[in-house]
């Protein structure tokens, strides 16, 4: 059984269910323990660094802070906060002022941090670690002829540093075939999702959900995976918003990669989390389920 | 920072630049070429009403006020895009994350937009509880009315109904390390 710390974030418990529930049934079939951090706090999102800089690196700190006490690579579901953490680890290497700082807001609460924690996307743990292979090894149902949009957004794979190809990525594409699905050609698979632009100026962020989704339907897409609990909210739950305002004549289903893992595996749909999406599922999956 | 003797040879103000600056990796912002590379590939350039090459040389302009009043940096996403392909190495998206910090602080921003709000909301939030939940929050913001019934919204309505606003956020048990840590931040200070 391989063991991670997990950090969940804000969103997993709340909006993003599907997402929880969903990493909660797969991860025993595939060997993995994903132990939650106690006690952890709020990484401070993207909002708070256009707030407050240090106040931001300072609620990371404490989460990688805890984190390195349990010494264990930190297995992050959400890309924002995967961006976050990995941003506070870089800035403290990089910036001595920033850990000098830091080190001093920690000290304050009793805590220390050496800068060893390995911040790692839960995804890129599942394509890495647990393998390919083995994944294709575990799969009961094939699903062939399911033409999957793979996107990637934005901070799974920027800033550079993470293990994905920037401009290119592959990884879910090679986790969808070797669930037996066709991963179609997408080429917006890493442009924005719009981020949190919907609660700003609507219209601006819902021309971008909608220039995803034609492009997947383009494509051909029967559904899209995302890695994400941001992108998911935005393309998901805006949907029928982005439908009626641009007079779409489509759906699409948009699928945590979990989800579909969970269906290959053969697992209990009723713990996958598809009752929490907003655009339903079952018309394009049922025939695997 | 050889850059900033030339536009200081041309009398441009430089206290802008120099703010921008000292935010981690700020200084190289004297070195863009404005070769348009950050603007051809920002996904929301085109609601801009600066892009961020143009933003760039009117920082280095010393234009403070047109640069903290613009709808751009609010619309800029985080997405690292430019920040990844600029050829410079420039930060960019640090520096719209600095612009925002400056144009809060200095009540500068656009009017029209809720920023202030969603922001003050936000912080309120982590301050009181730990977490937060930024889609949520965002979403809220989204309808027209935040103060409306769930019931009378419907997206809102049917968010509830799948399970995904709960009424509470979760709490952390240590919430008032969180609030010694954040004025020991504020003290420490930064940018
Ligand atoms: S990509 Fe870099 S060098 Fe080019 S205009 Fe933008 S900031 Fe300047
Ligand atoms: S980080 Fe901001 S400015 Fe840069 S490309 Fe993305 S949205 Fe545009």
């Amino acid at each position: 059984m391989m063991e991670y710390i997990y950090y969940p974030g804000c969103s997993l418990k709340a909006t993003s269910k599907a997402y929880f529930e969903s990493i909660n049934t797969i991860s025993a079939p595939l060997g993995v323990n994903f132990k939650e951090l106690e006690d952890w706090n709020c990484c401070g999102a993207s909002l708070y660094m256009g707030i407050n800089e240090m106040n931001s690196f300072a609620l990371c700190a404490r989460n990688l802070a805890l984190a390195e006490k349990e010494g264990k690579d930190m297995a992050i579901p959400c890309s924002g906060c995967y961006t976050m953490f990995r941003k506070t680890n870089q800035y403290l290497k990089d910036y001595p002022e920033i850990k000098e700082k830091i080190y001093k807001v920690l000290e304050e609460v009793g805590l220390s941090y050496n800068g060893n924690v390995k911040v790692r996307h839960l995804a890129e743990i599942i394509i890495n670690d647990v393998g390919l292979e083995k994944i294709s090894s575990l799969v009961k149902r094939r699903l062939e002829g399911l033409n999957v949009a793979c996107y990637y957004g934005c901070l799974m794979v920027r800033p550079k540093g993470g293990v994905e190809d920037t401009e290119n990525p592959k990884s879910l594409d090679r986790l969808v075939t070797a669930l037996g699905a066709n991963p179609v050609f997408f080429p917006a698979k890493v442009r924005c999702c719009g981020g949190t632009l919907v609660g700003l100026g609507e219209d601006i962020g819902l021309r971008m959900v909608r220039n995803l989704l034609i492009c997947a339907k383009d494509n051909k897409a029967d559904l899209m995976v995302v890695t994400c609990p941001l992108c998911h909210m935005n393309i998901d739950v805006y949907q029928p918003r982005v439908k009626k305002k641009f007079n779409l004549g489509f759906t699409m289903p948009i699928l945590y990669f979990t989800q579909l893992m969970g269906i290959a595996l053969g697992l209990d749909k009723n713990s996958l989390g598809f009752k929490s999406l907003i655009v339903p599922a079952e018309p394009v999956v049922s025939k695997y389920l | 920072m050889a850059g900033l003797d030339v536009l200081m040879e041309r009398g441009v103000a430089l206290d802008f630049i120099k703010e921008i600056s000292t935010i981690p990796g700020g200084e190289e912002i004297v070195q863009c070429i404005q070769c348009g590379t950050c603007s051809g590939c920002c996904p929301a350039s085109f609601m801009m009403d600066y892009t961020p090459r143009h933003l760039v040389a009117m920082i280095r302009a010393g234009l403070r006020e047109e640069v903290l009043s613009s709808q751009a940096i609010w619309l800029c996403t985080s997405c690292y895009t430019c920040t990844y392909r600029c050829p410079m190495g420039i930060k960019i998206t640090d520096i719209m994350y600095a612009l925002k910090r400056i144009a809060l602080r200095s009540g500068k921003y656009p009017r029209g937009l809720k920023v202030e709000k969603l922001s003050k909301e936000f912080v309120n939030m982590i301050n009181r509880y730990g977490r937060n939940h930024e889609a949520e929050l965002v979403f809220r913001f989204a309808m027209k009315n935040p103060f409306k019934s769930i019931k009378d919204i419907p997206l809102g309505w049917s968010l509830f109904s799948h399970g995904k606003l709960p009424l509470m956020p979760e709490k952390i048990k240590d919430v008032n390390k969180i609030k010694t840590m954040i004025q020991k931040a504020e003290e420490v200070g930064g940018l």
